[in-house]
């Protein structure tokens, strides 16, 4: 039995691109629970922009992979949350619909690109939502939004029907105000699905329960280094004491890729980016062509209109970097350092059972603050090394600094999603 | 001048399903944009999955044709944009293609076997096709059809050894029949082989030749380009490396702005798809007999010639149809087959599947008993084909012989023609007798179309030499 879900609060903050009308749900484990969805996870009948204005008018006429499952869970799909356009953001400030506010400071950005779910959740419009995290997309605006949000393991969720940004580093994520409702969000979207060629199939996730005694954290000095806010990284040591006292073991180590995690992240992502991006010409979907042009110059009109700046230069700088002649340089380098990366990573596993901490460097910026592309990319040096390796990892609140959330980052191994969400849980309830 | 050729063909995979979705491949009969979907029509958030069988038949291919197939391989993006591209790259293989190394036994321009190396082969997609509307010289616009989107193609590219147009031809046509006898090949389907060329003469810049869209073509793209080339070293005029394309219509080659073909693919791995892990599937594949060994079994088993038997098995169809009629008589099926069917068919663009084999098979009967002459039976054969190219039911040879009078009659009934083709021949007659050589024939053959090809052309000789006896 389908029943009707009321939704008619005001979204002061920009949440959402669109807010929908009739909306419906059924039996399940998430039955008449409301969620939000991000705007580049296709939902058929409902339109999905990616935040940009040259997908405007875009009706997909499918369901991403997720969108069945919270469906068939019984979810009330509110809404699409705004979004950095294509997820090229760490603010939501490039969406073509206009900034979305951090509901904790109204003039503080809520981070991106998955600042719409995360502004949706802490304002309480919806109790679910769901992010992307390519670089770091989910964790960010949990922790400057104060909220919980998990990335899973590179192939843990389906991403059929997720609007690539960068293929290889990207996943769907739970968005909550909570350990225990991540983790439901969580139980529902993570699982094999035979349409994505990169879909691992592993047991359905365990039910979590706080667990943080006798686990070894490693803490990588580097993670409280140079960029990183000595407030942020007071409030997050005391956090990883709290673990300790919970009865984990703290072992300091290092993580010497991590000079060259954010230049590996990058020059990936924008490469992907440039390919993925090259099939919006106006033929097919979204914002349509003049008609009496050839061909290339209507895709070129198209392009240069429908894109706005932030993507324009992330595809012009991911082509570049494919490129004859640069390839070597920039593209084949990246892939070096980003096995780097998981050699890092798989060294301190074999140690350790979590590494821990700060999720951001900083507290939310101001809005209009980060016009500057470049410090906007440092911003993401400690969530981008999770993505490079595929590692699941989850940003839970610990305090705050100068009055704004902070949030604890905890990564663990592939596929080891329970163990960092018990960790979360323990610490947010404070028992083990 | 030395001529060097290199050839990258591709095939179009009979798969039931596209490479990396579900969509049914057999489009060409419907309605453009019906057999896709979100994934071959590029879609925002669509993934490409990969069909096994599409790889299965490629290495088939691979293992028919001999190649290496290595530990891992590798889908990558070839990036570029067309409207024909739904998502602005191919899924194609660039630096970990699925097979490497192969050959191809071929007859050489010396007439003996000519063995040709393959470079490699790899898997990809096929784009969509445009449709330009309107008049004009390309339409007044123009449509995108994406059904084809996503048909499996595999690239097979050889390396420059062929040395002429002829051999050119011969690789397709043994590629062509290998392809077929491995069933994951039609040859009806239009456009499932598809050529490019790359063509040089030693010493000198070597030119891509685009376009040819049917392996027919290839020959005379060749012949084209070659004449083309030497020409200008004849005229001391420098031969620039370029890109040129194939004109079916008027039989050459031209060239293409080279600005338009500029590309930087920007290739890179497909982070969509996992590595193929596919060498060890090599070794279940189970292949048919294939040409090479068919025509040795046509020879052992039928005493069918060399020659016959590379014709017999040239082609899949006209080697099982061989196969259907040649009953216990090889020694009369065989040329019959290879030699003036074959001819009857090519005059008539005629596929052998539709010649009637119970007809054809008695016919063979018919010649082999001396009943009627061979040149009847030529034109009882032509009769037939042309009652199954109208459309009506071919008559049985036994009839037509009756209705037209065909039957063999014996020399003897002849005598008379013969002597009044003598009488009127006298400058023949004399020529023959002064030894002149072809004289004879002359008169055989005016008494044979007295005859209406009913008489026997050896008999015919015996009674000429006898009433010049006389």
């Amino acid at each position: 039995m389908e029943k009707t879900f009321t939704f008619d609060r005001p979204d002061p903050c920009n949440a959402f691109i669109k807010i929908c009308e009739n909306i419906t749900y059924g039996e399940g484990p998430l039955s008449g629970i409301s969620v939000g969805i991000k705007d580049n996870i296709s939902t058929s009948g409902i339109e999905t922009t990616c935040g940009s204005h040259i997908l405007q008018g875009y009706i997909p006429p499918y369901n991403a992979h997720v969108v069945t499952l919270l469906r068939s869970a019984g979810a009330a799909i509110v809404g699409k949350t705004n979004m950095d356009e294509f997820g090229m953001g760490t603010t939501t400030e490039t969406s073509s619909f206009g900034p979305t506010k951090n509901p904790v400071d109204p003039t503080r950005a809520p981070g991106g690109s998955s600042g719409g779910s995360a502004a949706a959740v802490r304002s309480g419009l919806v109790r679910l939502a769901l992010g992307t995290d390519t670089g770091g997309s989910v964790r960010c605006p949990a922790s400057f939004c104060g909220i919980v949000g998990l990335k899973p393991t590179y192939g843990r969720v389906s991403r059929y029907g997720l609007i690539a940004y960068a293929n290889s580093m990207e996943q769907i994520g739970p968005m909550a105000a909570n350990v225990r409702d991540c983790a439901l969000l969580y139980s529902v979207i993570a699982g094999y699905d035979p349409r994505d060629g990169t879909s691992v199939d592993k047991p359905a996730p365990a039910p979590v329960s706080p667990v943080i005694a006798g686990k070894k954290i490693g803490v990588p000095a580097e993670y409280f280094g140079e960029g990183v806010d000595p407030a942020v990284a007071e409030t997050v040591t005391e956090a990883i004491e709290k673990l300790a006292d919970l009865g984990a073991e703290i072992v300091p180590c290092t993580m010497p890729s991590m000079k060259y995690a954010l230049a590996a992240y990058y020059v990936t992502s924008m490469s992907e980016a440039s390919s993925n991006l090259g099939r919006y010409d106006g033929v097919r979907y979204g914002m349509a062509p003049e008609m009496v042009q050839p061909w290339h110059e209507a895709f070129s009109a198209i392009r240069r209109s429908g894109f706005g700046e932030e993507v324009r230069r992330r595809i012009l700088l991911g082509s570049f970097a494919l490129s004859a002649g640069y390839q070597g340089k920039y593209y084949a380098k990246a892939q070096a350092a980003r096995q780097m990366v998981r050699d890092d990573f798989a060294r301190l596993f074999a140690e350790v059972d979590i590494i821990a901490g700060p999720t951001m460097p900083t507290v939310a910026f101001r809005l209009g603050e980060a016009a500057d592309p470049l410090s906007m990319y440092l911003a993401d040096i400690l969530t981008v090394p999770a993505n490079l390796a595929g590692i699941p990892a989850i940003s839970v609140p610990c305090g705050e600094a100068h009055d704004l959330p902070v949030g604890l980052q905890l990564m663990g191994r592939h596929f080891a999603e329970d163990e960092i969400l018990s960790a979360a849980l323990a610490y947010e309830e404070g028992s083990a | 001048m030395t001529v060097i050729i290199g050839l990258e063909i591709h095939c179009q995979l009979n798969t039931a399903t596209k490479l990396f979705c579900g969509c049914s491949t057999d489009y060409r009969d419907d309605g453009p944009n019906t057999h896709v979907c979100p994934v071959c029509l590029g879609l925002p958030g669509s993934l490409p999955v990969t069909n096994r069988q599409a790889v299965i038949y490629a290495l088939k291919v691979a293992k028919a044709l001999h190649c290496e197939v290595p530990e891992v391989s590798e889908f990558a993006r070839k990036n570029y944009f067309y409207p024909d591209l739904a998502k602005a790259y191919q899924i194609t293989q660039y630096d970990k293609p699925l097979a490497l190394g192969g050959y191809v036994d071929i007859e050489g321009e010396d007439g003996r076997e000519k063995r040709v190396e393959l470079t490699r082969i790899h898997m990809e997609e096929d784009p969509g096709r445009l449709v330009h509307m309107g008049s004009g010289d390309r339409g007044r616009y123009t449509l995108v059809d994406y059904n084809r989107s996503g048909i499996p193609l595999i690239e097979i590219v050889t390396e420059p050894q062929l040395s002429s147009p002829k051999e050119a031809r011969r690789f397709l046509n043994k590629l062509r029949a290998t392809l077929e006898y491995l069933g994951i090949y039609d040859s009806e389907r239009e456009g499932s082989l598809r050529v490019d060329a790359n063509i040089s003469i030693k010493g000198y810049e070597r030119v891509e030749v685009k376009n040819i869209t049917s392996y027919k073509g290839v020959e005379k793209a060749l012949t084209f380009e070659i004449t083309r080339q030497k020409g200008m070293i004849r005229r001391n005029a420098q031969i620039v490396r370029e890109t040129r394309h194939y004109q079916e219509a008027r039989g050459v080659t031209t060239s293409a702005r080279s600005k338009e073909l500029e590309h930087d693919y920007r290739y890179f791995p497909e982070p969509d798809l996992a590595l193929m892990r596919v060498s060890s599937w090599v070794d279940e594949i189970a292949l048919p007999e294939l040409p090479d060994a068919r025509r040795d079994r046509f020879m052992k088993q039928y005493g069918v010639s060399l020659n016959h038997a590379r014709t017999l098995t040239g082609d899949l169809g006209l080697a099982e149809f061989f196969e259907e009629i040649v009953g216990d008589s090889p020694e009369i099926a065989a040329p019959w087959t290879a030699d003036i069917l074959l001819g009857e068919l090519n005059y008539r663009d005629m596929p052998v599947s539709k010649v009637p084999v119970q007809e054809y098979r008695e016919l063979l009967d018919e010649a082999g008993s001396g009943r009627i002459t061979d040149t009847s039976a030529v034109e009882i054969l032509r009769l037939i084909l042309n009652q199954v190219m109208e459309g009506s039911d071919p008559e049985k040879p036994g009839a037509i012989i009756s209705r037209l009078g065909l039957a063999k009659e014996s020399g003897e009934s002849f005598r008379e023609i013969v002597a009044t083709v003598l009488a009127d021949n006298d400058a023949a007659v004399s020529d023959h007798r002064a030894g002149k050589n072809g004289a004879i024939n002359f008169l055989v053959g005016q008494v044979m179309k007295a005859t209406r090809g009913k008489a026997d052309p050896k008999e015919i000789r015996e009674i000429i030499d006898d009433l010049l006896k006389e």
